[in-house]
């Protein structure tokens, strides 16, 4: 298991270091910063053995989060555990930089000692931990809460604690997708895919039990053979065939499995639902035509057209497209019918920004980019062109068709709770070759 | 100065200031003090001499006062063992609190001081707190069982700890229960022997409950201990897989994995044509898939583990090439494993898309990674045959880049294509040679002038281009040098008369100017060839080359099956097996997929004594031995058609009544199989048999023709198990043999190589019968060169058992001062017939009555020139006791026992006609009904095995 956790600043300072394990010395500290932080070249691989000790790392911003072990384990519940622990610290404190850690060190002492016992990774449900990990101590709490708090945090339901009261009880759905592209310049869709979450937020009262229902293919067929609801068909509403999907931890997934229904107590507040992954009949918003032209050894021409295919009635923003110039360029003229274009020389590339576009329309930008004649041998690579966006739809098609809400201990039922859907479609990682 | 009023802490002086706070009446002042102390604690400066007063503060109702008294105490409590002392009564009384978070935080900072006088102390409130009236208590105190075995594990064992966490598995909180799996499993691992994680249907049944309740954590505890399970059979190893599968969905992608891993597992022991086996495998996909899309560290970790999933079942990711295409902002780390993948995966099918995407990386901006693209265009035109020409075409444009190194990758791949597909793709070796002077890593030029000397031939001006190579002779790498001397020498005796000179000039700059012996030694005998018989010289340089096999890199399938066993870890990070990276006992033991019978995979095992009736024998009815076991059942319990045979469990003393199926019976075939003759009568031959494992009965009656040896136990020939080639020229030849009631491994060790050999071990692997060495291995002198030692080595039948394809095969490991050297070898499952092996009659009786005779299959033994009673003297010299003869219308019948080490009887009977020095004999085995059907469902448990297993062996004319 994990032999110890160390937080290092961007000079390789320890900011934060436990150890759990007997085997990891305190020159592990020093054989992390020497071989990785201050490593000559760029990292090779997240999973670094120094003299039979590994060390498994991630970065946010500036600061590294290293766990050690000497051990055999599981390296994905480690990472894991890093990425939790980078939430957990987040949700208490806000953003993760040198000040915010230095300024809770003993807060964050006190959650390595909860989440992490003898390097097994335990309850770390932020939800839970902040009942009785707090900057002020626990002071004055009965026995009721005590062993509230300890059935909670060891408890089936660790990640909601009981007694919570709304006057209004309210939750928000949001679907949020990232489409992802890569066409070729001939326009060939060589990989497309959606990776879609459900974020909820909820403020409800009490333990409710939530049923959640989407147009999942595999549920509507089977309805509709069934019988018993043909809903869709009246509807018209297309189905969509979900690749794979993955939920929180609340959900029931044996429920899942046998009767495919989405049945959970939801955690209070903000939490993500379910990712998915969508390959099939993907609507992609944007369709961008490259074309590029050398003329003679110190010039380019390039023309680029996007077009938009969705609704007429619905508004795409902030729309970015980031044309790639090679590394020898000295001069750029671009032309623009749309938004505004400027060479960005610092980033290689012409960014192309247009605020809002409708639906079925078209737009161009022609630009001349002029280079200094190098004796370089090696060809530019022509990176992709990479395109940012946001839609007001989901481009997998994913429908939200209900949230039921059940809480029978408590007076209010599914119809007194007020829920709101939104869908937002997001380029991912939105590319054509050029 | 600086902003962070606790890490500011520089001088020693202010250890006084410290001391003084700490010591200070206010809480408030109080606290600050052992927080800057912990400050300092963390940047590494050495606040030990504190001790004292930051004790002192422990008293005390703060409780986050108390947790960072406690956090120091865990960190200098060792230095100062009898300072710690002091503490253990706030420890004791903190055990008592009604608060159950406090009760907790004490036990576990008990378990986190390693201090032996505190451990003492530690026992009591840790008994306590295992049987807590709160959950969280209890968990707490699971983990802590864990930390006091790592401190003193003999005290947890004397204070029956480890009974009270078995007991805490069967607890109704499921973090509970998943703490003491996760503790259970750690301390399991240190005692490699011991039936700690006592694993049966029944907590099996609890875990799978457990699993779905507890918190991620707990269901990657649970599951990693699931992976060491071994199911009884195939109903319960699917009934498993059902329960695990809805972890796919989940979102941590380490409890995704570690069902994976359980999975892929369990899925070996299904049947490959049952429905649910290609559902399981339709359902593996998408997850993985999806492990794409999580953060690139576990990207990353998710990829080294697709690559042995890939390795081992290919058909499972086998349509889903795009995912595996490489993103732009990838990092370099993810970027060179999905490479990796897209290699594995090509086929016809998709070839043309992947080509399409190499070529497209190969003009990417990292080098190493665009390396690697254009040797994988190369792999791929080895692997996909149909794509060749595409990928050398694409090759050739990356030529044209002329970007030095895709260049030179480029011509290393292209000499490997030529091997692949010679006398195809020589027309680009025009485009090669424009290349030759930018050409400047070793690797590149080797190949280069590989290329030039294999086709001197076809180009024109080969002698000028080796003689441009050879003017910096001196100065090449030995890899280059080695190269261009085998070039010239090509030349030369494919243009003989123009190409002397050149030839002279290369050996003598070879053996007279070059330091390097490799290459004088090579320089000398091309010399010594040329110079004698020219012929011969073409014969040998120009000889046919042994085509290069499609796969490179692939991992070793032992090596890979136990990786899939460690799916998720670092061992499937790093593809090594613990054993490689861990220090200590743990993670040494080796873990193994379930065997599936008939499966068929691992049928390879050379016949080290074959027999000389198995070439004569018709072909037909010598099956692989894999697919013994599953005719042998076939026979039983269906008819051949079917091909659902019950899989063998892999471990323990389960499987005793299946070897006796598996090997049992393929021996006591063979043991009476002797060779040549005549058909058997084909309805009475249902099954079909392999020849003996090595030498039964045919050797034994073989020894029959030399009178006056002593009547003992057949031993086979000597033969070669480790060649010198393989083991740095260590040769180990023996055999095995019983005498007097003792199993022998009798060996020679030859050194064939250059220096004196010492400090020779010996270990087996697991093995069906548990046979292991009984004494250290008996070589006390070294031996020198060209020496050769004699070791007898008793072997006991005590070890550990696993089952082994084929059953009678023994892995061993020998070491000496120079490396450690694997190799494998059979013995004759006579060695394992004891000496009590005779049967009482009337037990023979009942239970051969007891046999039903529905269930019959027969085998031929042929060409014996013994009579009946020969045979019988013979056959008793190995334990193969006759109990009773019959002779009915001239032909003897003789009754048979005999008795395994491992307490599994077998019976026979065996017919002969006397008088017919070349009479046929053929046998019917019989297995009893029920015991097939037993072992079939695998419902049996070790006892049930140790009784009788009677097998009847009927032989007739």
């Amino acid at each position: 298991m994990i032999g110890g956790l160390f937080i290092y600043n961007h000079k390789g300072e320890v900011l934060i270091s436990r150890v759990y394990r007997d085997d990891i010395g305190r020159n592990a500290v020093d054989a992390f910063r020497v071989n990785v932080i201050h490593a000559r070249q760029q990292v090779r691989s997240p999973v670094t053995n120094i003299a039979r000790t590994s060390f498994f790392h991630v970065k946010r911003s500036n600061i590294w989060l290293a766990a050690v072990t000497k051990q055999n384990v599981n390296a994905a519940m480690v990472f894991e555990f890093l990425y939790k622990m980078c939430d957990v610290m987040t949700a208490y404190f806000g953003k993760i930089s040198e000040e915010n850690i230095k300024n809770n060190f003993v807060l964050i002492y006190e959650l390595l000692d909860e989440i992490l016992d003898f390097g097994y990774p335990q309850n770390s449900e932020t939800g839970a931990l902040k009942t009785f990990i707090t900057q002020q101590g626990i002071k004055g709490q009965t026995k009721e809460e005590q062993s509230q708090i300890t059935s909670q945090v060891t408890g089936q339901i660790g990640w909601r604690r009981e007694g919570i009261k709304y006057r209004r009880n309210e939750l928000f759905l949001d679907v949020l997708e990232s489409v992802n592209l890569l066409m070729s310049p001939q326009g060939q869709v060589l990989s497309a895919h959606v990776s879609g979450r459900v974020v909820m937020k909820s403020y409800l009262s009490g333990m409710p039990e939530c049923k959640f229902g989407m147009n999942d293919k595999i549920v509507i067929d089977k309805q509709g053979k069934g019988g018993a609801s043909d809903e869709a068909g009246k509807s018209g509403k297309q189905s969509i065939a979900i690749d794979d999907c993955t939920f929180h931890q609340c959900v029931r997934l044996s429920k899942f499995d046998s009767e495919r229904s989405i049945s959970f107590i939801p955690p209070d507040g903000e939490y993500e639902l379910m990712r998915y992954r969508t390959t099939k009949d993907i609507i992609l918003p944007f369709r961008v035509i490259p074309l590029v032209r050398e003329v003679g050894r110190t010039k380019l021409e390039v023309k680029v057209v996007i077009k938009s295919n969705f609704k007429p009635s619905l508004l795409a923003q902030k729309i970015e497209v980031r044309i790639p110039t090679p590394l020898n360029t000295s001069g750029v003229q671009v032309i623009c019918m749309k938004g505004k274009a400027k060479y960005k020389a610092s980033e290689n590339a012409i960014v192309w920004k247009i605020k809002r576009m409708a639906g079925m329309k078209e737009s161009q930008i022609s630009a001349e980019i002029e280079l200094l004649p190098t004796n370089d041998k090696k060809k530019w690579a022509r990176p992709p062109i990479s395109m940012n966006f946001e839609v007001p739809f989901a481009p997998s098609g994913l429908k939200v068709r209900y949230l039921k809400v059940f809480e029978s201990k408590l007076n209010y039922s599914d119809h007194d709770v007020i829920k709101w859907v939104r869908y937002i479609g997001r380029s991912g990682i939105y590319e054509t070759r050029c | 100065m600086c902003d962070f009023p606790f890490f500011s802490l520089v001088c020693t002086g202010e250890i006084f200031e410290l001391k003084a706070e700490l010591n200070s009446d206010k809480k408030e002042k109080k606290k600050e003090a052992v927080k800057k102390v912990i400050a300092s604690m963390t940047v590494g400066k050495d606040v030990s001499a504190l001790f004292p007063d930051v004790v002192n503060c422990m008293q005390t109702d703060n409780l986050e006062l108390k947790k960072l008294v406690y956090l120091y105490l865990m960190n200098y409590a060792k230095s100062q063992p009898d300072m710690a002392i002091m503490a253990v009564n706030t420890f004791v009384k903190d055990c008592e609190d009604p608060n159950p978070l406090i009760r907790a935080l004490a036990v576990r900072t008990m378990g986190c001081i390693r201090v032996d006088k505190i451990t003492e102390y530690l026992c009591e409130p840790l008994r306590k707190c295992l049987k807590d009236e709160d959950p969280y208590v209890r968990k707490t105190a699971a983990v802590c069982v864990a930390k006091l075995h790592d401190i003193n594990a003999q005290l947890v064992e004397d204070q029956g700890f480890l009974d009270t966490l078995k007991d805490l598995i069967s607890d109704s909180n499921p973090m509970v229960v998943a703490n003491a799996v996760a503790a259970l499993s750690e301390i399991a691992e240190s005692h490699p022997n011991s039936n700690l994680l006592d694993l049966n249907p029944q907590t099996i049944n609890k875990l799978l409950t457990a699993l779905n309740e507890c918190t991620e954590w707990g269901q990657i505890f649970i599951l990693d201990c699931l992976a060491n399970y071994t199911p009884r059979d195939d109903r319960e190893s699917q009934s498993i897989c059902e329960r695990v599968t809805p972890r796919l969905s989940h979102a941590n992608s380490a409890v995704v994995l570690s069902a994976v891993k359980v999975l892929m597992k369990f899925m070996e022991m299904l049947p490959k044509d049952l429905d649910y086996y290609g559902t399981l495998l339709k359902k593996l996909a998408p997850p993985l898939v999806t492990l794409l899309s999580a953060e690139p560290e576990l990207q990353y970790v998710a990829l080294r583990n697709i690559n042995l999933i890939v390795q081992r079942r290919p058909e499972i990711l086998k349509h889903e090439m795009k995912v595996f295409f490489v993103k732009y902002n990838d990092p370099i780390y993810v970027k060179l494993e999905k490479l990796d993948i897209m290699i594995r995966l090509a086929s016809q099918a998709n070839i043309a898309q992947v080509l399409a995407e190499l070529k497209e990386y190969a003009t990417e901006v990292d080098v190493d990674f665009v390396r690697k693209a254009v040797r994988a265009i190369g792999r791929c035109a080895i692997k996909v045959e149909q794509s060749a020409e595409r990928c050398v075409s694409t090759l050739l444009d990356l030529i044209q880049t002329k970007v030095n190194y895709v260049v030179q990758e480029a011509i290393v791949v292209i000499k490997d294509i030529f091997r692949k597909y010679p006398n195809k793709y020589e027309s680009v070796i025009a485009t090669l040679c424009e290349n030759l002077d930018s050409l400047d890593e070793p690797e590149a030029r080797a190949a280069m002038i590989w290329i030039v000397g294999e086709y001197a031939e076809r180009i024109d001006n080969a002698d000028e281009l080796l003689e441009s190579f050879l003017e910096g002779f001196h100065d090449e790498s030995t890899q280059v040098q080695l190269q261009l001397l085998t070039a010239i020498v090509k030349l030369f005796l494919k243009k003989p008369t123009e190409t002397q000179e050149l030839v002279q000039q290369v050996l003598s700059l070879a053996t007279q100017d070059s330091d390097n012996p490799d290459l004088r030694d090579r320089g000398y005998i091309y010399w010594r060839l040329l110079s004698t018989d020219p012929v011969a010289a073409k014969e040998v340089v120009l000889a046919e080359k042994p085509l290069i096999s499609e796969e490179t890199d692939l991992i070793e399938p032992t090596l890979l099956e136990e990786l899939i066993c460690h799916i998720g870890t670092l061992a499937s990070v790093y593809h090594k097996p613990p054993s490689a990276f861990v220090e200590g006992s743990r993670g040494v033991q080796h873990k193994r997929l379930p065997g599936s019978a008939g499966s068929g995979e691992s049928a390879d095992s050379p016949d080290t004594g074959s027999a000389a009736g198995v070439s004569e024998a018709p072909p037909a009815v010598i099956p692989s031995q894999g697919d013994l076991l599953g005719d042998l059942l076939n026979l039983d319990l269906t008819p051949p058609t079917t091909s659902g045979p019950p899989p063998a469990p892999s471990s323990g003393m389960q499987m005793g009544a299946m070897d006796l199926l598996g090997g049992g019976l393929d021996s006591l075939v063979g043991l009476l199989h002797m060779g040549a003759g005549f058909g058997a009568p084909p309805t009475a031959m249902p099954a079909s048999f392999p020849p003996p494992v090595s030498g039964g009965l045919d050797d034994l009656f073989d020894l029959g023709g030399s009178v006056g040896m002593p009547m003992g136990a057949y031993s086979p020939p000597k033969s070669i198990w480790l060649p010198a080639m393989k083991a740095k020229g260590l040769e180990i030849s023996g055999t095995f043999a019983r005498r007097a009631g003792v199993i022998q491994m009798e060996m020679t060790l030859t050194n064939k190589a250059m220096s004196i050999m010492t400090d020779f071990a010996i270990q087996f692997n697991r093995n069906s019968f548990g046979l292991a060495p009984a004494g250290p291995l008996q070589v006390l002198t070294p031996v020198g060169p060209n020496q050769s030692i004699e070791v007898a080595l008793p072997l006991s039948t005590v070890g550990p058992v696993m089952k082994m394809e084929p059953l009678t095969n023994l892995q061993v490991a020998v070491k000496n001062n120079i490396d450690v050297f694997y190799f494998s070898s059979q013995y004759p499952i006579s060695m394992l017939f004891v000496e009590d092996g005779k049967m009482e009659r009337q037990v023979f009786l009942a239970t051969w009555k007891d046999i039903p005779n529905d269930n019959e299959a027969q085998f031929q033994i042929k060409d014996c020139h013994l009579n009946s009673d020969a045979a019988s003297s013979k056959l008793q010299g190995s334990n193969v006791f006759t109990i009773a003869k019959r002779t009915v219308e001239g032909q003897d019948m003789l009754y048979q026992s005999m008795k395994l080490t491992n307490g599994i009887w077998v019976l026979a009977e065996l017919r002969v006609q006397a008088g017919n020095p070349n009479y046929t004999v053929s046998t019917v085995v019989v297995g009893l009904c029920e015991f097939m059907s037993l072992v079939s469902s695998l419902r049996l448990s070790s006892d049930l095995i140790n009784n009788f297993y009677p097998v009847k062996t009927v032989v007739f004319n």
